[in-house]
């Protein structure tokens, strides 16, 4: 049995053998072109929010900034299904805030006529969940050069890179007939974005179906007197999206302390008791003489002193 | 169980007495995890992942179950079901959600830790050769469970993840197809694969705790191996499970805890895939398509195999890739040193970190993207890991010279408390006493 298995062995390592030589041969005799869209893809811009690191903290200021931003520029193409506007309660706004900015809300959400049983549409409640501005995919993709926006309320955590990819991919657009690689090297002609895409190094492929959405310092207008540079909305409602895919970071590190103290300090008490229960069956006899560790330690440093090889 | 002087049970309490004549159960937990079983006394702490395995198990039956109580196994349900309901407004869902995630791939760090160190101190063979083949069965079970587990939030990655692992047995002629279909309930993931995973993935977890029942039957008849891989003699090799192991289980299960926690409550994402937050969908594939990382060291080996010879190279993928597991239940014969421990194995030892570094650099492979240089090293990696089990070890075990063994477990330990006051040297054991302490 063991030659049988000896025999398979070999002969597994044997195909992966031929694989690699194959593979390698390949590679040698035409090696793959290397790809635009790996050459100048750029990873994000370091991007630093108040919520970062293990003792970070929602600003919720820059939060509802955030969400003026998607209100009044994102929310015109992309939903935020899983967020109600309810949750707002989180970034600060009080409960008739919420009502008023629901009942306001330019999209409506769909419903049925009382009386006649046809379908109808109603002011949004705290309750509901932002409704989408398109009734469906279709109807995103026919207004939006067949392209669908993404759901929004995820996105920091559905991409690589997180709420620094969103920083960098809102104020990444840039001419592709100037743009230049850390090299100066100019895009090749196959690489520039066909009709309707547009270039964004921060994006996988380099092209992007939706346009520039922030185009010029002061687009909206801050409550808190915040001036609205571009640069300054793209992080807000890069900080705003952190929120809506993960509302509960304040408390769930809060909770992560207490429970990382508790467990620190069972731990410890666990080890004691361990040495305690350990004591008599871990009863250890020194060395003495020539193999007590000290006397080598002495006897090593001696040596080195004197400069006695071993 | 195991030994002549394990301590029988003796009720205390009249109560106690009155269920142990009726229903001998407390004398069996007493006999398998208290002070009725005796275990070699000089177990390190490579022998504390075990019991972390049974914890990890329980985390994620009770997690789980509470998860289970708001999931919708349906496929326009299931990912925000998970993603609105259960993080959002379940309370402490997120927690729950994180909990169940993370535990499931700490489950898989100390189940390998496990299994490697059973494979460096031999602990598959004879009178073990049961309980490791079923420990084998158990992480079958395992990866059966955290696969079907993995596609429930209906993400990106569950989904091209199930098409891709269903696909395996495409590979096979003629038979392939109609079963991959008859699996998934359809000609690609949908309703009625969703619904089937989600029956299995609760009701596995609870075959995985019967099998670890008979795991620990099964190595309770022999008892635990030791470092040393020498047999216990007298009743001076061992010491009671309970308070001694449960000790040094209870301490270290709380530091590994205090990791779990921290990854759980500070980095509850590093260990998983974003592709997993955006909705399936079965019209736009990702760009890399990954498995967990538990999964890596395997994927590499199914990638590894590129050329069709005499097999196609996708059924030659999916074979090494099977029989990279099968082949550990044959480890027993494979290896035929009477030596148990690799302490006492110098050429052993060295492959033994020879294949821990390889799996390291298989699932390096698994993980990362593929280029020419991932590939080729894939390849030598999966060629090794073939030829470690199936070649280097059955003739190191042939060839091998090993080590002089300690006498008795109490020699390896106790460093000659009987001879305190003798130099050394002078006692007839100080040799291998001596040098016992100085390592």
């Amino acid at each position: 049995m063991r030659f049988i298995l000896g025999f398979i062995g070999a002969v597994l390592a044997g195909v992966l053998l031929i694989s690699m030589i194959s593979n390698l041969a390949t590679y040698v005799q035409n090696p793959p072109a290397p790809l635009a869209s790996e050459e100048f893809h750029k990873e994000p811009k370091p991007l630093h929010l108040a919520s970062d690191g293990i003792f970070g903290k929602f600003d919720n200021q820059q939060l509802q900034r955030g969400f003026q931003v998607y209100s009044e520029v994102c929310s015109a193409c992309h939903s935020l299904e899983l967020v109600s506007f309810r949750d707002l309660k989180g970034i600060g706004y009080s409960d008739a805030e919420i009502k008023k900015i629901a009942s306001d809300w330019k999209t409506q959400v769909p419903s049925i006529n009382p009386d006649t049983g046809e379908p109808a549409t109603r002011k949004a409640l705290p309750s509901d969940t932002f409704p989408a501005p398109f009734a469906n995919e279709v109807a995103a993709r026919a207004a939006n050069n067949n392209a669908l926006p993404p759901d929004l309320s995820l996105m920091t955590k559905a991409r690589e890179g997180g709420a620094a990819y969103v920083y960098s991919l809102l104020t990444g657009f840039t001419d592709a007939n100037k743009y230049r690689d850390e090299h100066g090297k100019p895009l090749p002609a196959e690489a520039k974005p066909p009709q309707g895409l547009h270039f964004n190094p921060y994006f996988a492929n380099l092209n992007i179906a939706m346009p520039p959405p922030l185009t010029s310092d002061g687009q909206v207008t801050y409550a808190d007197g915040t001036k609205p540079t571009v640069d300054q909305m793209a992080k807000d409602v890069s900080a705003f999206l952190v929120w809506t895919a993960e509302p509960n970071l304040d408390s769930r590190r809060a909770a992560g302390f207490a429970v990382v103290i508790f467990l620190l300090i069972g731990t410890i008490l666990g080890y004691f008791a361990y040495h305690q229960v350990w004591a008599d069956a871990k009863r250890k006899v020194r060395v003495t003489g020539a193999l007590d560790p000290e006397n080598q330690a002495k006897t090593r440093r001696a040596k080195a002193k004197q400069g006695v090889a071993g | 169980m195991s030994f002549s002087w394990a301590r029988p049970y003796e009720p205390k309490h009249p109560l106690m007495r009155w269920i142990d004549e009726r229903l001998p159960l407390p004398r069996v937990v007493y006999g398998a995890i208290g002070g009725g079983y005796p275990v070699p006394r000089n177990l390190n702490y490579w022998w504390n992942f075990g019991v972390l395995a049974g914890i990890f198990l329980t985390i994620q039956i009770i997690t789980g179950i509470v998860l289970a109580m708001h999931y919708a196994s349906t496929a326009g349900g299931a990912f925000n079901s998970v993603n609105q309901l259960i993080m959002r407004d379940v309370n402490a869902g997120w927690l729950l959600r994180y909990a169940h995630m993370n535990g499931a791939s700490f489950f898989f760090i100390v189940t390998y830790i496990h299994i490697f160190r059973g494979l460096y101190y031999g602990s598959y063979k004879a009178p073990r050769e049961l309980v490791w083949m079923l420990g084998l069965v158990i992480y079958l079970l395992m990866m059966a469970t955290a696969f079907m587990g993995y596609v429930l939030p209906w993400g990106q990655m569950s989904y091209w993840g199930a098409q891709v692992i269903t696909g395996f047995f495409s590979a096979f002629p003629l038979v392939g197809e109609p079963i991959r279909i008859w699996l998934l309930g359809g000609y690609a993931p949908d309703q009625a694969a969703l619904t089937r995973f989600f029956s299995l993935h609760y009701l596995l977890p609870f075959i995985i705790a019967a099998v670890v029942i008979l795991h620990i039957w099964a190595l309770h008849i022999p008892g635990s191996s030791n470092p040393t891989g020498v047999d216990v003699k007298d009743e001076k090799d061992t010491l009671p499970f309970h308070p001694f192991y449960t000790a040094k289980d209870g301490w270290f299960a709380g530091g590994v805890l205090l990791v779990y926690a921290i990854v759980t409550y500070f980095a509850p994402n590093y260990l998983g895939h974003p592709d997993n937050y955006i909705p399936a969908n079965a019209l736009a594939t990702p760009a890399h398509i990954v498995p967990e990382w538990y999964f890596w060291p395997f994927y590499a080996i199914l990638r590894s195999f590129t050329v069709d010879f005499i097999l196609e190279a996708k059924l030659w993928g999916v074979l090494a890739m099977f029989g990279s597991i099968l082949l550990l239940f044959f480890l027993p014969w494979l290896d035929r040193s009477p030596v148990r421990s690799g302490a006492y194995r110098p050429v052993f030892k060295r492959f033994f970190w020879l294949l821990v570094i390889d799996v390291l650099i298989l699932g390096y492979v698994g993980g990362a993207p593929l280029n020419w240089w991932r590939t080729a090293l894939g390849q030598i990696a999966a060629a090794y890991y073939f030829l470690h089990f199936l070649v280097i070890l059955p003739l190191v075990s042939a060839f091998e010279t090993p080590l002089p063994l300690p006498r008795s477990i109490s020699e390896s330990v106790l460093h000659g408390e009987e001879a305190e006051a003798a130099p050394v040297g002078s006692s007839p054991r100080g040799g291998s006493t001596a040098a016992a302490v100085v390592q």
